[in-house]
């Protein structure tokens, strides 16, 4: 799958109206309108009491499916753990034919050529029904290194065959108000995403949400991270609590909602980390649907990172059509 | 179908089960009352629920007279830490009975499911719960020490929180030592009626709960009724009034809690995406049937286009219809009365050159259905910028300056609540300090809690309903002569105290 072709940093410069230096960066984002914690988690809560049922119900677990980032982030990731992980990507549910295939499989980079070997022609873009394979990158999960090892970590698992790039953020620079320290970063690992044919792979910009600790800081890093040319936006390395919220999804949706009202262009979001049950990923859905419109529920405009939620997704679907809950043995392990 | 269409989510009404008819309840039992029946309709079909007693004068004697011997006898005499047991017990029962209370509420009122179910139930039980606590705590209302109950209250309470207003009037009623004749409004006497149920069920003594039904002739009967020390109305403006010149000239101690034209100041500094939320809770919760409903939406100039813009987006996704599914946000209009208000207000802002613009959503062919509506370009002289118009109608004005806020934010006969809606805390405090309204609301609106006192300034009213006030409304200074002095206690030896 291929990321924007805008030139990195272009975003920023036309709406600072300068360059984006700590200064007017910080002018920016500081004059964005605050956030109030109990409206916007109010707001959350009624979100998640839409009831949905039936062919609604049904529709949602095929397409959160779909949207699944079939994630492995372990130190005791090995080419045969990844293998698997790739055939439940590809079958889901080996007993059900007409389940759809999840949208990629997320490895640390030094797995990416045996997750794009084990995909075979399976891999490709989502949205052409295919698997994409997702790297995380500079120095992920804490992101505490040199610049050049961040770039050449990206550079590396580009060359590998990763479609998406899933980098993480100096929260320390963010917190020290080093906006501009950030936003060159991005910028950076956006151009570190190029590949020989001039595409980029995708990039999606990890906040680490749960550090960044209010919502005015999430906020404003959602939008560092659209203005620095990100593809997404995503809360979680899922190694740090907490990870995705519904209140923290909604807010960087509205500011994803925000950015289209702006430019016209679409930014997805991502939450990653903590959603494992389908009811909590049906009120995901809801919450996209009704803050920025159903036109964002596509592999491209939206994902969940997870691991455990296939398998609860793969039982609700199965209760679906048989009439009657099944176990964990009834499920694959991946 | 597009996903956010939702399959219907009804809410089964299996768990109802009502009575073909519903009599008087008076002391401890229902009977037939003396008026003519009449029928209680579902408003989202139009189709027929029970048929309803009507209370005739002689009626309301009995209720009055039942009230008067409960509370000569029995409520009066019973300490304070037995009638909280009581108020305790109901409390629990309604909370048991929360899911047939909520689904008789939608059913009978209107109102969307999910407000009865998370808004009106636990509310009235939590009313019932905060007034036990004070039922044996009398000496800390601030009357000195052992105050002493009124005597009879005659309670009238609308249509549009029917259970929860009744909770409002009779906890602190009941906590205090008074009994009451409560009745509901014509329209929405259901949940009354259970509730009636659930005061035999808690075995409260006889008389000192009563609830007749009828219109507003029997409401008229009763708070005239000579053997009444005390009335409590919560309504109409008009209705207020015309109880205030009946009680005047009499030992009636009377709470009136009525209309209001609540303003809703959005400065151009406010959290913007909660400030839509705030201002869609403030006027289309509950269909906008709600006297503080924040129906006057004032914008700073610098941000009304935006907020319009994004309103206008956020109203887009309302889901008007059944009341009782689980994901409608807008219920039915409780009466073809009120929806005819409603439209004729409309109509006349309309007429006066505001700019009208309604949501787009399928009314249902049945039942009586008012789409979400905001009018622009709205003057301070327009009709719909001064009459409550008590429907999901919002009429947006603009300012310049905090000072020009306060200004039109306080002109208005009325003045029961507020809302601010600004990131920066010294403003909040002092705009708050300005506005002459019982309630205000910052950076949020509709919320409510037993312990807070809830009430109006001017037209809407006298008298606070909630917290430490809403029970002293139920009580008087003890007589002097009834002051005893202390036990005198026995003097601590010393070594005693380890």
């Amino acid at each position: 799958m291929t990321g924007t072709q805008i030139v990195p940093g272009e975003r920023a410069v036309a709406l600072l109206g300068g360059e984006a230096n700590d200064a007017n960066l910080r002018r920016y984002l500081h004059g964005i309108p605050g956030v109030d914690a109990v409206g916007l988690e109010q707001r959350a809560a009624g979100l998640g009491t839409r009831s949905i049922k039936t062919t609604s119900k049904a529709w949602a677990l095929d397409r959160i499916i779909g949207l699944v980032d079939l994630t492995t982030l372990e130190g005791a990731d090995t080419p045969g753990k990844v293998r698997s992980l790739v055939a439940k990507a590809v079958t889901p549910d080996p007993a059900d034919p007409s389940c759809p295939r999840v949208a990629a499989v997320c490895v640390y980079g030094d797995m990416v050529p045996h997750a794009v070997q084990a995909l075979g022609t399976a891999h490709g873009d989502p949205d052409q029904g295919k698997i994409a394979v997702a790297a995380v990158a500079t120095a992920f999960p804490s992101g505490r290194s040199s610049r050049s090892i961040k770039l050449e970590d990206t550079a590396d698992a580009v060359a590998a065959g990763a479609d998406e790039i899933d980098m993480v953020i100096d929260r320390g620079a963010f917190l020290a108000g080093r906006y501009g320290q950030v936003y060159d970063e991005i910028v950076a690992v956006k151009e570190a995403c190029r590949r020989a044919d001039g595409t980029y792979a995708h990039l999606k910009v990890i906040l680490e949400t749960g550090e960044l600790n209010t919502y005015d800081n999430v906020r404003r890093a959602s939008w560092l991270g659209i203005l620095a040319g990100g593809d997404f936006i995503k809360t979680s390395t899922g190694k740090v609590a907490p990870a995705a919220t519904l209140p923290v999804t909604l807010l960087m949706l509205e500011v994803v909602r925000d950015w289209h009202r702006l430019s016209g262009d679409k930014v997805g979001v991502k939450p990653a980390g903590g959603i494992r049950a389908s009811k909590d990923a049906i009120k995901y859905l809801v919450t996209v649907a009704e803050t920025v419109g159903e036109e964002w529920l596509t592999p491209h405009l939206f994902r969940f990172g997870a691991s455990s939620l296939l398998n609860d997704v793969l039982l609700q679907r199965q209760k679906m059509t048989t009439g009657h809950y099944s176990g964990p043995d009834y499920v694959t392990i991946d | 179908m597009s996903f956010l269409e939702y399959a219907p989510a009804p809410e089964s009404q299996a768990i109802l089960n009502l009575r073909s008819e519903y009599g008087l309840f008076i002391d401890g039992e229902f009977r037939s009352g003396g008026g003519k029946p009449f029928a209680s309709i579902n408003p989202a079909t139009e189709k027929h629920i029970t048929t309803i007693s009507t209370a005739s004068a002689d009626d309301v004697d009995v209720a009055v007279a039942a009230a008067r011997k409960a509370y000569d006898r029995v409520w009066s005499r019973m300490s304070g830490a037995d009638r909280g047991k009581y108020l305790f017990r109901i409390a629990r029962l309604v909370q048991e009975r929360s899911r047939e209370l909520a689904v008789a509420e939608s059913l009978d009122n209107g109102k969307p499911i999910k407000e009865s179910r998370d808004v009106d139930v636990p509310l009235v039980a939590a009313w019932f719960f905060y007034y036990a606590g004070w039922a044996d705590k009398l000496d800390h209302v601030g009357l000195g020490a052992a105050p002493a109950p009124l005597g009879v209250a005659a309670q009238v309470i609308p249509w549009n929180f029917p259970l929860l207003m009744l909770a409002w009037k009779i906890a602190p009623a009941l906590a205090a030592g008074n009994t009451v004749v409560l009745k509901p409004a014509e329209t929405t006497s259901l949940t009354a009626l259970l509730f009636a149920e659930i005061v035999q069920q808690a075995d409260l003594p006889p008389g000192v709960v009563n609830i007749i039904t009828g219109a507003g002739e029997t409401g008229a009967a009763l708070v005239g009724h000579g053997d009444v020390d005390k009335v409590a109305f919560t309504g109409s403006t008009s209705v207020g009034r015309a109880i205030a010149k009946s009680v005047a000239g009499t030992n009636k101690k009377l709470t009136l809690e009525l209309g209001g034209k609540a303003a809703n100041i959005v400065f151009d500094d406010a959290p913007i995406d909660q400030a839509i939320e705030g201002i869609v809770n403030g006027i289309f919760f509950n269909q906008g049937h709600v006297c503080c409903a924040g129906s006057r939406l004032l914008v700073q100039e610098s941000v009304h286009d935006e907020v319009i813009d994004r309103l206008k987006t956020r109203l887009s996704t309302l889901r008007l219809g059944d009341p009782l599914d689980k994901n409608t946000d807008i219920g039915a209009i409780n009466s073809a009365e009120q929806l005819e208000r409603i439209r004729s207000l409309s109509d006349v802002g309309e007429a006066e050159g505001a700019e009208r613009w309604t949501a787009a959503c399928t009314i249902p062919d049945n039942g009586f259905w008012f789409a979400p509506t905001i009018f622009t370009n709205v003057s301070t002289s327009h009709r719909i910028a001064r009459e409550e118009i008590f429907g999901p109608v919002l009429s947006v004005l603009t300012f310049r300056t905090p000072a020009e806020a306060i200004a039109k934010a306080n002109n208005t006969p009325y003045g029961l609540s507020a809302g601010i809606w600004t990131d920066k805390g010294s403003r909040i405090l002092a705009v708050a300090d300005k506005l002459r309204a019982g309630v205000v609301w910052a950076n949020t609106f509709n919320r409510f809690d037993p312990s807070s006192p809830f009430g109006g300034y001017k037209e809407s009213g006298y008298g606070r309903e909630g917290g430490r006030h809403g029970i002293a409304a139920y009580l008087k200074t003890a007589a002097p002569t009834a002051v005893t002095a202390p036990a005198k206690r026995t003097p601590i030896t010393k070594g005693a105290s380890k």
